[in-house]
């Protein structure tokens, strides 16, 4: 019996590695190459859930590509694992690279491991979600609030300063998940007060939860105007709700993020518009801030990586379309 | 062999308490959606709504009727909610990737599904490895694999060329009915046919009360809970299916937590963690309970944050209250 349990383990390494081989092929800056002096900085994002960080770690790779650094991009399987990310971290902390880049799916949990990097004199740059802490020296960040804040501003537009509207949030533990509801929630108040503003909702992200949530809200208030989506999950779920419900084209859609779905929405006009950030640039951003950590330099607090709303009018400007991705 | 099976000192629940069973379960159903339509009369009990429902336990209840076959033969399969998500990644990458016609991607990925079953149901007898263990393990790999084959980017179904997968799940024969729901009540009319009306069951049953009887009767008991599990797979991969049908993409990073549910839904319905005691109508029942429970507590816009504290206080009740009804009947 033994004997088998070896084989088996030998021969699942030896599968992974081939697997691991075969998807680096592509000349990915992760990992592989025992390059001895280039600086190495470690980046622990959010995961894989949402194609966001596909872009953000492109826009990191290619950065790090310039400027003659080596990185790797490793994040949880989903933006829920707030525990297994502290491990990422601890376990980034152990390679001693010369900066680390932190998204934090909760903004206080790393309080603990972030003191330790701190002490091991490792700079730290905290990117996507701000941490409740001042270790990190800067934030290379979209301002969540003032964007989702934008994405009120269009919802009254298109609504009128009547009727209900609810919101799809993603998280709400996150920065990123609070700030937009925060954010949109003040917007709304500001730009159309008379609205009703329901409850919100949280779907993690995951698009079948939120389209049964879209559904139960439209179903709970027939006379519902219009949903707001805080992320790519939650907006495409909200999408497919809606689509479900056959009310598509009949409530106003505005989501965050981009992705296929919403890009194919928001051209067929189904989806009224969305609040992109620019993940590529963020991704850059990270490593150029590690890097001039490294060298000494001095950073600014928060680095805004921006955002734009885009809608069927503007989506292949070039400069919007830049920033979105498939 | 079908007299030593008999011969058994198997505990076969008899027909009345089978269906005592089932009517408990379902009434319960029927209380909380009762409950449901007194607090939204206008709302809550609509076709639409209704549909919404059926709906919306589709997945839940492909992956439950899996759970119930391994759960039965005292088992439990941890892989089904990360199983599901790499299914419907082979699924898109038969029919998108490979080019492949649905009917073939489909019939694929259900013998992946049984693949994927397979290596469970072979962890689990000829590596000894504890249920538990063997589908925790499945699980991680599952969770893993389906990001390397889709190279971490969902997968887009074409609406031209995959329309009839799609139309599988949101296409409607019958207006405002989407199909999944006849593919979960197929599903289940296939599921209460194995486990009833075929040996499979039987051994599935027998196992799950006595291992060691059942191999002492001659059965090979390892070679029937591969076949157990592998049956469980292709359930499996009919949720990633329908789900992946549904969205119109395969989602690699999804899955995880979907195996709870399934779980739950069967527990809901009746089926002993134990083992050697289930039903699959009782499944059935336990996952649209989840979806009724879900969708109402949306509905009276209760604060969501109480919905996860609602949905295990009825799992709690539930389960108590079959168990009292077991132990006054052995009392008995």
């Amino acid at each position: 019996m033994r004997k088998i349990i070896a084989v088996v383990a030998a021969l699942m390494v030896s599968l992974s590695l081939a697997s691991c081989s075969n998807d680096n092929g592509g000349g990915t800056s992760t990992g592989g190459s025992a390059s001895g002096d280039k600086p190495f900085i470690s980046i622990v994002s959010k995961g894989f859930q949402h194609q966001f960080w596909q872009a953000v770690k492109s826009g990191a790779e290619a950065r790090a590509a310039e400027l003659g650094v080596e990185i790797e991009f490793i994040g949880p399987a989903s933006e829920s694992e707030v525990e297994a990310q502290m491990t990422m971290l601890d376990n980034a902390l152990a390679k001693k690279p010369a900066a680390i880049g932190f998204a934090a799916l909760d903004s206080q949990a790393a309080a603990g491991t972030l003191t330790k990097i701190k002490d091991a004199g490792i700079p730290v740059i905290a990117f996507d979600s701000g941490v409740d802490s001042d270790i990190p020296l800067t934030t290379a960040a979209t301002d969540n609030k003032v964007a989702a804040k934008e994405g009120a501003k269009h919802m009254c537009e298109l609504i009128g300063n009547k009727g209900k509207v609810a919101l799809i949030v993603h998280d709400q533990v996150s920065k990123s998940g609070t700030d937009r509801r925060d954010g949109f929630l003040e917007g709304m108040k500001e730009y159309c007060p008379d609205v009703t503003v329901l409850e919100p909702q949280y779907g993690g992200g995951d698009q079948a939860k939120s389209a049964d949530i879209a559904k139960s809200i439209m179903t709970a208030n027939p006379d519902l105007s219009g949903i707001f989506g805080s992320n790519e999950g939650s907006a495409i779920g909200a999408l497919k709700g809606v689509q479900e419900a056959n009310m598509a084209g009949k409530i106003v859609l505005i989501g965050f993020d981009s992705g296929k779905a919403q890009l194919d929405a928001i051209r067929s006009g189904e989806m009224n518009g969305a609040i992109t950030q620019d993940p590529v640039g963020m991704g850059a951003a990270v490593v150029q801030a590690a890097v001039d950590a490294i060298d000494g330099k001095t950073l600014p607090k928060f680095i805004d990586t921006g955002f734009y709303w885009y809608d069927k009018t503007n989506i292949d400007d070039p400069k919007i379309a830049a920033v979105l991705y498939d | 062999m079908m007299s030593v099976i008999e011969a058994l000192p198997v505990q076969k629940p008899s027909a009345w308490k089978q269906r005592l069973q089932q009517l408990l379960a379902f009434a319960g159903l029927l209380v909380i959606f009762v409950a449901f339509s007194i607090a939204r009369p206008t709302l809550f009990p609509t076709y639409s709504n209704i549909t919404n429902i059926l709906f919306s336990a589709v997945v839940i209840g492909c992956l439950a009727m899996g759970a119930t076959l391994v759960i039965v033969s005292a088992g439990i399969d941890l892989s089904c909610g990360t199983g599901m998500a790499l299914s419907a990644v082979m699924a898109a990458t038969f029919m998108v990737t490979w080019g492949l016609p649905v009917w073939l991607g489909i019939i694929l990925t259900l013998l992946f599904g049984a693949f994927l079953g397979c290596v469970n149901g072979i962890a689990v007898t000829v590596l000894g490895l504890p249920p538990f263990i063997a589908t925790l393990a499945t699980m991680m790999i599952c969770q893993g694999l389906a990001l390397v084959v889709s190279n971490v980017h969902p997968i887009y179904f074409d609406s031209g060329k995959q329309g009839s997968y799609l139309w599988l799940s949101t296409g409607t024969i019958i207006p405002g009915f989407p199909n999944a729901i006849f593919v979960l009540l197929l599903a289940a009319a296939v599921a209460y046919i194995v486990f009833n009306k075929t040996i499979l069951g039987r051994y599935d049953v027998s196992i799950g009360s006595n291992q060691e009887a059942t191999a002492l009767s001659g059965i090979n008991v390892k070679k029937w809970l591969v076949i157990i599990y592998a049956t469980a797979g292709v359930f499996t991969a009919l949720g990633g299916i329908m789900i992946s049908a549904r969205l119109g993409s395969a989602q690699p990073a999804t899955g995880s937590g979907y195996e709870m549910q399934a779980i739950a839904a069967t527990v809901i319905g009746g089926t002993s963690l134990a083992g050697g005691k289930g039903s699959i109508i009782g499944t059935l029942i336990g996952a649209l309970i989840i979806s009724v429970i879900n969708n109402g507590l949306q509905i009276i816009m209760l604060p969501q944050q109480w919905q996860n504290v609602v949905l295990g206080a009825v799992i709690v009740v539930v389960v108590f209250i079959d168990q009292l009804r077991n132990k006054q009947a052995k009392a008995r």
